[in-house]
């Protein structure tokens, strides 16, 4: 159990919502200590913080804002802790979402999620390949462009381009993954993109770790 | 890009895996979370479980047989089989499961969509729909394993489901199922022009080439199969490697990730 004392922990914001077993499984398999909490102690004395979400942009939000989460995953994303948003816990970060226009993101980021063009089904439920648009990101080490991540979205972020670390194509170029100093998040799920969703969330890891 | 996934599917009675799997190499053939392991290490978009344990009070093995997967498998996995109620559903996402199907339970009583996709988003909630064909180019939805006709047609509902909050549709064609003389292409291309969500062809599948025409020819999202894979005859790699000659877009085979 030392090494466990040891680790680094992770906290995944648990605020009532669906599946957060396989997020907590993605970082658990690289060695992380993850708990799954809404304890704010335990959340603001985290090394890291993961706000994973799925299903509805206004009922994820409500809830995080019923959790009382909303404004502690805000200080703690100001103070430069690793945080990353997965899915809707992606498009949270931002001020809104089409699906729920008269429910305010956490605004912490520039920008909106839209919802995907007509053309292709929707929601998209398929792996597709990033397109890397600039080189450099830690948590990009060891994953090429084009590699295979696996999304599950209808809404997808328009922000600034200088934001953007990767897109996916599907009919448009759509926003897969931003960055901002220690702030990242993904529309794709790294916990179920298979080998290299592990090289993503061990890359994860080591920012909480050098931290 | 639309890239088409590649779905083995397991059908489960009593936490096992039925239909007879063949696997050489394999401690144990029977065991869903070994041979999921497999299909992800192949290549495998994503898995799907069927229970088929008739008795309804054998839930527990199920979610436990979601618990196990989730530890082993990092690619996304369907439960489908004994979802009555949005609590049936919470315990298998709870527990590791991405999405849940229902099938039955949803002809019974179709608010069930709703109360799914409104607690958990619509893209954990499968509708799966069992056709067989009428004689005038239509086809019915059946239940309880293509006993019991319904009186539904199966454009009709699926685009009912949908409307209800259906994030997928699993299409399998009753009169290919077990035959091994491919997908009945009309009843998936109906389907797939019908709704905007993905559609996933099932039934009939013998060989590689049907997984082509299943994309190429019936327009599906993804192709779901059983005995090709269980019986050691083709792996996930080769299924992919055919998809990829026919210039069908997939995931490349894991190790040319």
């Amino acid at each position: 159990m030392s090494e466990v004392e040891t680790a680094p922990l992770i906290a995944i914001l648990d605020y009532g919502i669906g599946n957060l077993r396989s997020a907590q499984k993605g970082f658990e398999r690289v060695g992380a200590d993850v708990h799954l909490t809404s304890d704010s102690g335990l959340i603001a004395e985290a090394a890291g913080v993961v706000l994973p979400g799925v299903g509805h942009f206004g009922a994820c939000m409500r809830e995080l804002r019923a959790a009382k989460l909303d404004d502690l995953a805000c200080s703690v994303i100001e103070s430069g802790v690793p945080f990353l948003g997965i899915c809707i816990g992606m498009q949270m970060l931002f001020e809104g979402s089409e699906e729920a226009p008269d429910v305010r993101g956490l605004g912490v980021l520039p920008g909106q999620a839209l919802l995907l063009p007509d053309g292709l089904p929707r929601p998209q439920m398929q792996w597709n390949q990033l397109n890397i648009q600039r080189d450099g990101s830690p948590l990009l080490a060891g994953i090429k462009d084009r590699s295979w991540m696996y999304f599950v979205h209808s809404y997808a972020v328009e922000t600034e381009p200088d934001l953007v670390v990767a897109t996916c194509e599907y009919g448009i170029n759509v926003t897969a993954m931003v960055e901002k100093g220690s702030l990242w998040a993904t529309q794709f799920h790294p916990e179920k993109s298979g080998e290299l969703g592990r090289a993503f969330a061990e890359n994860f890891y080591r920012q909480v770790i050098a931290q | 890009m639309k890239s088409v996934r590649v779905i083995p599917c397991l059908d489960v009675d009593q936490g096992r895996v039925v239909k007879g799997v063949n696997f050489v190499g394999l401690r144990d053939a029977g065991d869903p979370v070994e041979l999921a392991a497999r299909y992800d290490a192949e290549g495998a978009d994503e898995v799907v479980f069927l229970d088929i344990t008739a008795s309804s009070d054998n839930r527990e093995t199920i979610i436990e047989l979601a618990r196990k997967v989730a530890e082993e498998v990092y690619i996304p996995f369907t439960i489908g089989g004994g979802v009555r109620s949005v609590d049936d559903a919470r315990l298998l996402l709870r527990a590791g499961a991405d999405k849940v199907s229902v099938n039955s339970a949803a002809v019974h009583r179709p608010g069930l969509v709703s109360e799914l996709a409104a607690a958990f988003g619509s893209q954990c909630v499968v509708v799966a729909i069992d056709a067989k064909s009428n004689e005038d180019k239509t086809w019915n939805v059946y239940i309880n394993g293509g006993r019991e006709d319904v009186g539904l047609d199966v454009v009709d509902w699926a685009r009912e489901v949908t409307d209800l909050g259906a994030g997928e549709i699993l299409l399998t064609s009753m009169d290919g199922d077990g035959t091994r003389n491919g997908y009945d292409l009309e009843l998936t291309r109906a389907v797939v022009d019908a709704v905007r969500v993905p559609v996933i062809a099932s039934g009939g599948v013998g060989t590689l080439d049907h997984l082509v025409n299943g994309a190429i020819d019936g327009r599906a999202d993804a192709v779901l199969a059983a005995s090709i894979f269980h019986f050691g005859e083709h792996t996930v790699r080769e299924a992919k490697e055919a998809l990829l000659a026919a210039g069908v877009v997939v995931r490349p085979p894991v190790n040319e990730l």
